[in-house]
């Protein structure tokens, strides 16, 4: 089992209901953001394009953050989720240098906090919450190693890209193009 | 020209819009560590050569402060933890991958080497002082028994240490400036120099001080030749890595790092160490002042130009 995310940039507006669903479910604190949206124009004037995009941490499958870690509190949980432990987390904040995405952040509380996929939901079968409040149902979640789950299908039908592949990552979110 | 405009709606504190997780604490602590690693390397490495007799202070009297600065860095690292209360996690577990485990379980076997390493030299170094116990005595006198053995294993853990605080650094993929092979031998060399440097500021044998400033000026050399190096390599290199590199280059690191650290803090104490040794009378406090300083810049320009360089997506 290998979970991943294949976001649609065609369909993404950029509308931030998936930060703000994270901010409530996980009970981020004010000022931070495990996800966020980035828009991207490039060209020049009249021939411009917009990409926009929901970012978040990567899960990556070679995670820099977890090889990093003097603790162990950065780890693989099953499915491939990388998670921070927050008592065994000294604060070092070598994961947060390692992540090339910048998705981490020191909790006011003193640990590093991020993304966990809703790994609380997940084990209840339901879907992470930035995924569920989707009003465009542009991200989509599930296990790649299922071949006929739905985000295996579409990332064999669509055309997609990582980011920043080259830093090595083997990230597993994957934008559809 | 076709442009790019990124629009991001992050702003998490310490990360957004530059990283700052690191500051001081760490620039300082490397620091120290490079010249603990140069002061212990010096002193065993002159046992190992039976010139303990010859080179007092570098080999008895220097190694006292070793435990010192070491606990000073070490304070300086724990103030930089976030979650300060776990700082015991570090020494639950042994994790190859992670340069800071690495440097971890190094300190924790180089720390009380250096107490005992100290121990054995304070008869040596205060006539008068006598240990309060006799067991205590007998311990010391055993240990200066074994010193050899103790001095090789000093000057394989003073490598390790001294080389790891540039590992630590150069292991992060995702900072292209600190992201190349060459930071941990620059480190190693930077902080033997600074090593070097407190064995002449310090002193009072004439001997010694010309032999370090010789050995100074060679690892000055070694040191200028990894840094023309370093810029050779990101030049070389993959967009991220040129970008690196121009920081330095007309960057906003340009002035410091080469008026401070380069010509003020290596190639200016080279030539006046040379112009000393040349017999011509030069205070010996001066090139050795400027090597310590330049040594420290080093480190918060390093650490600082690490945060501000990144991948672009």
């Amino acid at each position: 089992m290998r979970y991943a995310m294949a976001i649609d940039t065609k369909k993404c507006v950029g509308c931030s209901d998936c930060v703000v669903a994270c901010q409530l479910e996980n009970d981020v604190p004010e000022g931070y953001c495990r996800d966020w949206i980035v828009e991207i124009t490039t060209g020049t004037y009249p021939d411009l394009q917009t990409e926009i995009r929901s970012e978040r941490c990567n899960h990556c499958a070679n995670a820099p953050c977890v090889r990093c870690c003097p603790t162990g509190a950065s780890h693989f949980e099953d499915g491939g989720i990388v998670l921070v432990q927050p008592n065994e987390c000294i604060g070092c904040k070598a994961c947060i240098a390692a992540c090339p995405y910048d998705a981490r952040y020191v909790h006011p509380d003193g640990y590093v906090d991020k993304c966990t996929f809703c790994l609380h939901r997940v084990k209840k079968g339901q879907q992470p919450a930035c995924v569920a409040v989707c009003p465009t149902k542009c991200l989509y979640f599930g296990d790649i190693d299922d071949p006929r789950s739905k985000i295996s299908l579409l990332l064999k039908k669509r055309k997609w890209k990582t980011l920043i592949p080259e830093a090595g990552t083997d990230p597993k979110i994957y934008y559809l193009i | 020209m076709i442009e790019e405009i990124i629009t991001s709606g992050r702003m998490n504190p310490e990360i957004d819009p530059l990283l700052h997780i690191w500051g001081w604490e760490i620039s300082l602590y490397l620091y120290i560590g490079g010249l603990v690693a140069g002061i212990l390397f010096f002193s065993a490495l002159l046992v190992l050569l039976n010139k303990e007799d010859k080179f007092t202070f570098s080999v008895k009297m220097l190694p006292l402060s070793a435990p010192v600065l070491l606990g000073i860095g070490l304070l300086a690292l724990f103030l930089d933890l976030s979650h300060k209360l776990y700082f015991w996690r570090l020494y639950t577990i042994i994790r190859l991958n992670s340069p800071m485990s690495w440097g971890a379980w190094t300190l924790m076997a180089i720390f009380p080497l250096s107490v005992l390493w100290c121990c054995i030299w304070l008869k040596d170094n205060f006539t008068t002082f006598k240990w309060p116990y006799t067991w205590l005595d007998a311990l010391f006198e055993t240990g200066k028994k074994y010193r050899k053995l103790i001095a090789w294993m000093l000057v394989g853990l003073s490598l390790i240490l001294g080389m790891y605080t540039g590992i630590l650094l150069s292991a992060f993929n995702a900072r292209p400036f600190w992201n190349t092979s060459i930071l941990g031998p620059l480190f190693l060399v930077s902080g033997l120099s600074t090593g070097a440097a407190a064995i002449i500021l310090f002193s009072k044998n004439r001997q010694e001080r010309r032999l370090f400033s010789k050995v100074d000026m060679a690892l000055i050399g070694v040191e200028l030749f990894f840094i023309i190096h370093l810029f050779m390599g990101f030049l070389a290199g993959v967009r991220v890595h040129i970008q690196a590199a121009e920081l330095f280059l007309g960057g906003p690191y340009t002035a410091p790092f080469w008026i401070f650290v380069v010509s003020l803090g290596l190639i200016l104490p080279a030539l006046l160490e040379f112009l000393e040794l040349k017999q011509f009378k030069i205070p010996h406090v001066i090139p050795a002042v400027m090597v310590l300083f330049g040594g420290l810049l080093l480190r918060i320009i390093v650490v600082s130009a690490g945060q501000a360089s990144r991948w672009l997506y």
